[in-house]
């Protein structure tokens, strides 16, 4: 069949400055206006990054293609490119039909404005004509259970309402190629099996989607096909509940020890991770029932005040479990780290993580800067097995990720509770 | 052999030499409605006095023109009462700059729009200028009373009026452009504006008639089109003779600097999303 996507070779190459802003300011361009002369062969103050790398792929029409990988894969850089927001630096891309693109739900509602006069902004923005909003308004309405405050401003909303506002424009959208980022991850449960439910009959209604999302529950049930990025690159192009299972067995590989080459352009660079035992010893599996650590080596070359490491617990459906950090407090954001090697060692009590996969993820952060200093993404990875609990009985993966021991009494009688 | 039909829409790197896609915008026309509308009634709900000060602003300069201008310098306005002259300055002035600083900061203050969906970004600078009608249309209301108070008679200029208007809105739509795309590059466009607009109005015979202006130094006032194009206001409404070669040459330069903002707004386009 005629496809109605077609992205041919496409890159994409983002600048992205150490430390420099995004934007010059003029006395910037005119200094270096001065110097050009003076300078040969300047090195250019930006790196380049790849976003993308030579992907090509051909959509059928009604096809429903989830779009999986790691953070920093491509995903978001190809919705953009798709959507027109962006351009690629080589590459085509033929699109043939109308687009609708959700990158973010509620784009362009201003506070200021009523409900009903954010449907109508809203929906223009997304591409409606004005005739089929007022066609809509009504589902539209219905569908975001507002229908008592459509004359306040949405300033008033609680966060909840605002999401369901939101979504219900964008769900009434209706274009030949819909292309959604993650963005059915918002709301309470009961409002985002409804989003879901939509987005599975606007599958089964025959439109073409495109549809990025770290649920991989989501892509399994909604698409048909399922296509992995990987560094930019497509590794992957199958039905998509082989692209899930291709992507769970991609990131089994991460293993218990790994080292980055040491680059000395960063300021901070993260340098090796593992995951030990508490005897220290490198491990790739643990019961559920004891202590292990993560070992984070780093290198700081030129301190940035605020700066923080950071560790980021993934489940094997990409889920970020836990967060942890090495300041608690403002006040430890004032620590001041003098150049040379650290080590952090982040130690995960027994009886927390639940029998499976665990995948760890590090970064360096400092407030007010966009881009980490460095970040390896799900870098290591442990298996938790069963120690022999009742765990294994009940099947508590289903029910819970985490579990924690609690203090649990239990008395005769009537306590006054 | 079979026909293969043509793509709706290829997205490849642009050409360097690419002018805007006018087809584009007028099917983005709605939004660019949508837009101006929500720029009128975001600013009308947010302020106090609302629609109030689109009267106030010209007022006030005019009283404070007129005490220092029309009463300490005794300025000579061809004849016309000077607040009447001042408030006929005023009142396109006051548009135009309004216009060009809307614009202006307008690409920057749609980050969030310009980086989640597509729509020709030429919409945004002129819905900017656009929502400045609306106070521009409440302000010439004052005017007309002022003209009633003073009894002034109407001639048959008055009907080139619009004109005037639509090279108000567009010599401010291209000045507005530019600075809207400098503005992404260069953040220092925001503090130059209001610095710029400050001198400007000195040179656009708003608060003196050109004719007061020594020989040798006219030709500044020729090569700003603002001059003109507030001196034929006063030419429409008080019945005054039409300085034609000034205005002609005012529209050539309005379209110059319009074509130019388009192309050098159209060349950084694409590029908006990564930038901002």
């Amino acid at each position: 069949m005629k496809p109605i996507v077609r992205v041919d070779s496409v890159s994409k190459r983002y600048r992205i400055g150490s430390g420099a802003a995004a934007y010059q300011t003029l006395r910037e361009s005119l200094t270096s206006l001065v110097q050009k002369p003076f300078r040969r062969n300047s090195k250019p103050k930006y790196e380049t990054l790849w976003a993308l790398k030579e992907v090509s792929f051909e959509i059928a029409p009604g096809e429903v293609v989830g779009i999986i990988g790691r953070n920093g894969a491509g995903k978001s850089t190809l919705l953009k490119l798709l959507s027109r927001i962006t351009e690629p630096t080589y590459g085509r891309v033929e699109l043939f039909g109308r687009v609708g693109s959700l990158l973010e739900v509620g784009t362009g509602f201003h506070p200021e404005l009523t409900a009903r006069e954010n449907i109508y902004l809203n929906g223009a923005i997304l591409g409606m004509r004005r005739v089929e909003i007022k066609r809509k308004f009504d589902e539209i309405v219905a569908f975001s259970e507002v229908e008592k405050f459509i004359d306040t401003p949405v300033k008033h909303f609680s966060s909840g309402m605002y999401v369901r506002l939101a979504f219900a424009v964008a769900a009434h959208l209706e274009p030949e190629i819909l292309i959604v980022d993650e963005v059915l991850s918002v709301g309470d449960a009961p409002f985002q099996k409804k989003c879901l439910g939509k987005m599975g009959d606007v599958a089964r209604g025959g439109r073409t989607v495109l549809f990025v999302s770290h649920n991989l529950g989501a892509v399994t049930q909604l698409c048909s096909r399922g296509i992995i990025l990987k560094q930019g690159e497509k590794v992957f192009d199958g039905t998509a509940s082989a692209a899930v299972f291709a992507y769970v067995e991609d990131m089994r590989t991460a293993s218990s020890t790994v080292t980055f080459a040491d680059d000395p352009n960063k300021d901070m660079q993260i340098l090796a991770m593992s995951v030990v035992s508490a005897d220290g010893e490198l491990i790739g599996s643990q019961p559920h029932t004891q202590p292990f650590s993560i070992l984070i080596k780093y290198r700081v070359t030129n301190w940035t005040a605020g700066a923080h490491v950071c560790l980021d617990v993934f489940t094997e459906n990409g889920m970020r479990l836990l967060w942890a950090t090495d300041v608690e407090t403002v006040d430890d954001l004032s620590v001041e780290r003098q150049a040379g090697l650290y080590t952090a060692q982040i130690t995960i009590p027994g009886m927390v993580l639940t029998p499976g996969y665990y995948y760890f993820t590090s970064g360096i952060y400092a407030p007010g800067r966009a881009q980490p200093f460095d970040h390896r993404e799900n870098a290591v990875s442990i298996e938790i097995l069963d120690g022999g609990s009742l765990l294994a009985n009940f099947g508590i993966k289903a029910h819970a990720a985490t579990m924690i021991p609690l203090r649990w009494e239990t008395t005769l009688g009537d306590q006054g509770v | 052999m079979i026909k293969m039909e043509a793509p709706l829409v290829v997205i490849q790197p642009s050409k360097r030499w690419s002018l805007l896609s006018f087809k584009d915008i007028w099917a983005y026309r709605e939004l660019l409605f949508f837009l101006t509308w929500r720029d009128v009634k975001v600013r009308y709900k947010q302020t106090a006095l609302g629609a109030a000060w689109a009267i106030l602003q010209p007022l006030f300069m005019m009283i404070i023109f007129t005490i220092f201008f029309g009463r300490l310098a005794a300025v000579d306005s061809a004849g016309i009462p000077y607040p009447l002259f001042a408030l006929a300055g005023l009142v396109p002035w006051t548009f135009f700059a309004n216009a060009i600083t809307a614009s202006g900061n307008s690409l920057v203050g749609s980050a969030n729009l310009i980086t989640k969906v597509y729509f020709p970004r030429l919409i945004v600078p002129a819905a900017a200028m656009l929502a400045g009608l609306v106070d521009f249309v409440l302000a010439f209301a004052l005017l007309c009373l002022m003209m009633i108070y003073y009894r002034v008679s109407l001639t048959s200029q008055v009907l080139f009026l619009p004109v005037l208007v639509l090279m108000t809105a567009l010599f401010g739509l291209g000045v507005g452009t530019w600075m809207s795309a400098l503005n992404v590059k260069y953040r220092d466009v925001r503090f130059a504006l209001p610095f710029l607009i400050q001198l400007w109005l000195f040179v656009s015979s708003v608060i003196l008639p050109s004719s007061s202006v020594p020989e040798k130094w006219r030709w500044i006032l020729l090569l700003n089109p603002m001059s003109a194009i507030i001196e034929g206001y006063r030419s429409a409404l008080f019945g005054l003779p039409f300085d034609w070669s000034a205005l002609g040459l005012a529209a050539i330069l309005t379209i110059a600097v319009l074509f130019y903002a388009i192309y050098s707004f159209g060349r950084v386009e694409r590029s908006f999303a990564d930038i901002i």
